[in-house]
């Protein structure tokens, strides 16, 4: 067996094995264990649908943090104005992230580059704006979820008498499971859409959109697919954060620091553009959370530096420099063949 | 009478304000290859484009199989059967050469005659370097990957050009030794070339444009040299 196929098996076998240990975490790690993974997951996902959007279709938003806060403030209206479980808001969160992504769509898509950023950006802060005019939700103040809605939530009994835990963490233990799920699933189906006759076309247009069109790739379509998808993703993810943190202002679920700055950190450093390169970055980012939280602005402007660092001598960031060094593909992106293609 | 597989009508592009082409009537017969000659400037690659889609024009200045296409999107006229080797080759450099030759198939698969086995059997060393860059590949070996990811769609008009564009000779002898069973496949084959003695060899009749404008017309046996020349430069030769 070559070498380099050796090692792809080894990481492989060794991301497959964390895989289990991440699902048996809230079963024999400590409560503070299970939030702070919870954090990693759902700052995971993010990067993968922000790594779709700018890595793979070119879109550069810097206004995804719209859709998080959008996800959030459904996921309270569901609990509060509807009365219903919050784990229906949170694909409530995901439809209506999905919706609005439309109109931002038709008026963004008419822009291209820096104006297409700023665009994203701005129409964010008018999401943000007019959210915290929503009296019923707390308008600028926010509001927290009624007492006991968490663990009234569906299977948090079931928890909590099957791992003899308090409420609160069986809640923990949900939202957490629901985040490795969330974010294998995002995973996943990226892998399989880059890997679709779509994906080519997406890859395509990445490197002339010109040409990708004189071959019959829409561009405008595959691009409008990707940002509501990614749109969708983001609105669940942000559904599901804020159930966990149980309470919501506009500050907080329009975060440009911890919905934007962070996902594009992560991604930047991980490796645009590469599918483990999210992965990488969130597993660097949460190291270097730990290592320098001590040291308050400081570790802002670490993070900062590291960044511009990576930017400057790594293009494809840390996954990309290691996959050009080793020749290790973990999740190939290659296309095969359709049967019909091959046949003479 | 019937209409011919594809022609244009009055056909006028722009590129903003600057106009581009001045009412080209062309017309292309099945299994025909036509070639368009011209200097730089003559506006052949911009009828190319606006037969595309890639460029706009207005509905029934373009006719493909007696249907109006002038104003449907590149992917449709691609779906149809229209497709085109884009001067300058413009391959995906992130792709491999067999993602190359498949996103050709991408707007319109289907169990016609060309399949990446068929390109591989014309241009064997395509098969050995699949897994290569396309962009990695010399010039002609590029220009092949352009042909062969245009043929994937199994166009019923295949558009080229200035597929020669920088070649040496003995390549542009190995490309258009390849035509034949281009035609062989059913396929009508439109050859944007600047090099007239080639234009010739090749085409069952040719246009020669010049700013934006069809100057003559005629089957290559029938055009006197002067009369090409007239054409091609706008002065007596």
């Amino acid at each position: 067996m070559p070498e380099t196929l050796f090692r792809t098996m080894m990481i492989r076998g060794f991301g497959l094995l964390a895989v289990l240990m991440l699902f048996v975490v809230p079963v024999i790690g400590s409560r503070a264990m299970v939030q702070d993974l919870f954090g990693v997951l759902t700052l995971l996902v993010l990067a993968l649908n922000w790594n779709l959007l700018a890595g793979f279709a070119g879109l550069v938003s810097v206004g995804q943090q719209a859709f998080v806060g959008l996800g959030a403030y459904t996921m309270f209206a569901c609990v509060i104005l509807l009365d219903v479980d919050p784990l229906w808001g949170i694909l409530a969160g995901g439809a209506v992230a999905m919706i609005v992504a439309v109109p931002v769509a038709i008026f963004t898509f008419r822009l291209s580059g820096a104006y297409f950023a700023i665009a994203t950006w701005v129409l964010a802060e008018i999401v943000r704006l007019v959210l915290a005019q929503w009296k019923a939700l707390g308008g600028g103040t926010g509001t927290s979820l009624p007492k006991g809605t968490t663990k009234d939530m569906w299977g948090v009994q079931w928890l909590k008498d099957t791992l003899d835990v308090s409420s609160s963490a069986a809640s923990d233990a949900l939202t957490y499971w629901l985040a490795l799920v969330l974010a294998l699933g995002t995973l996943a189906a990226a892998y399989v859409f880059l890997r679709s006759k779509a994906g080519l076309g997406l890859q395509a247009i990445r490197d002339n959109v010109g040409a990708a069109r004189s071959v019959g790739v829409d561009p405008t379509r595959l691009k409008a697919w990707i940002f509501l998808l990614t749109a969708a993703g983001t609105g669940v993810c942000g559904a599901l954060l804020f159930i966990q943190i149980t309470r919501v202002t506009p500050e907080a679920a329009f975060s440009v620091v911890d919905w934007k700055a962070f996902v594009i950190f992560i991604t930047v450093i991980g490796g645009v553009g590469t599918l483990p390169g999210p992965i990488v970055g969130v597993i660097v980012f949460y190291i270097l959370q730990r290592t320098l939280a001590d040291y308050g602005t400081i570790y802002l402007i670490v993070l900062g530096l590291i960044g511009i660092a990576v930017m400057l001598f790594a293009h494809r960031g840390l996954w990309g420099l290691f996959a050009d060094k080793t020749g290790i593909e973990l999740l190939p992106l290659r296309h095969l063949p359709p049967r019909s293609a091959h046949s003479s | 009478m019937t209409e011919p597989l594809l022609a244009t009508h009055g056909l006028t592009a722009h590129y903003g304000d600057f106009q581009a082409l001045f009412g080209v009537d062309i017309k292309v017969e099945e299994g025909e290859t036509i070639a368009i000659i011209g200097a730089n400037g003559a506006g052949k690659s911009t009828l190319m484009r606006a037969i595309t889609g890639l460029l706009p024009s207005a509905s029934e200045a373009v006719r493909f199989r007696g249907e109006a296409i002038g104003t449907l999107p590149a992917p449709e006229i691609l779906e149809r059967g229209i497709s085109m080797v884009p001067e300058g080759r413009k391959l995906f450099p992130s792709l491999s050469v067999e993602e190359n030759l498949l996103i050709g198939a991408h707007a319109r698969e289907g169990n016609g005659y060309w399949t990446l086995e068929r390109v591989f059997e014309v241009v064997p060393v395509l098969r050995e370097r699949r897994h290569h860059p396309g962009t990695a590949l010399s010039g002609g070996q590029q220009q092949m990957v352009a042909i062969g990811r245009a043929l994937m769609s199994n166009p019923d008009v295949l558009l080229c050009d200035e597929v020669s564009l920088g070649l040496a000779p003995v390549v542009i002898k190995e490309i258009y030794g390849s035509f034949p069973q281009i035609k062989g496949s059913g396929a009508a084959i439109v050859v944007v070339e600047q090099d007239i003695g080639q234009a010739m060899k090749v085409a069952d009749r040719v246009y020669c444009m010049m700013e934006g404008w069809v100057t003559l017309e005629g089957c290559p046996a029938d055009l006197p040299r002067d009369a090409i020349h007239n054409a091609y430069f706008g002065v007596n030769a």
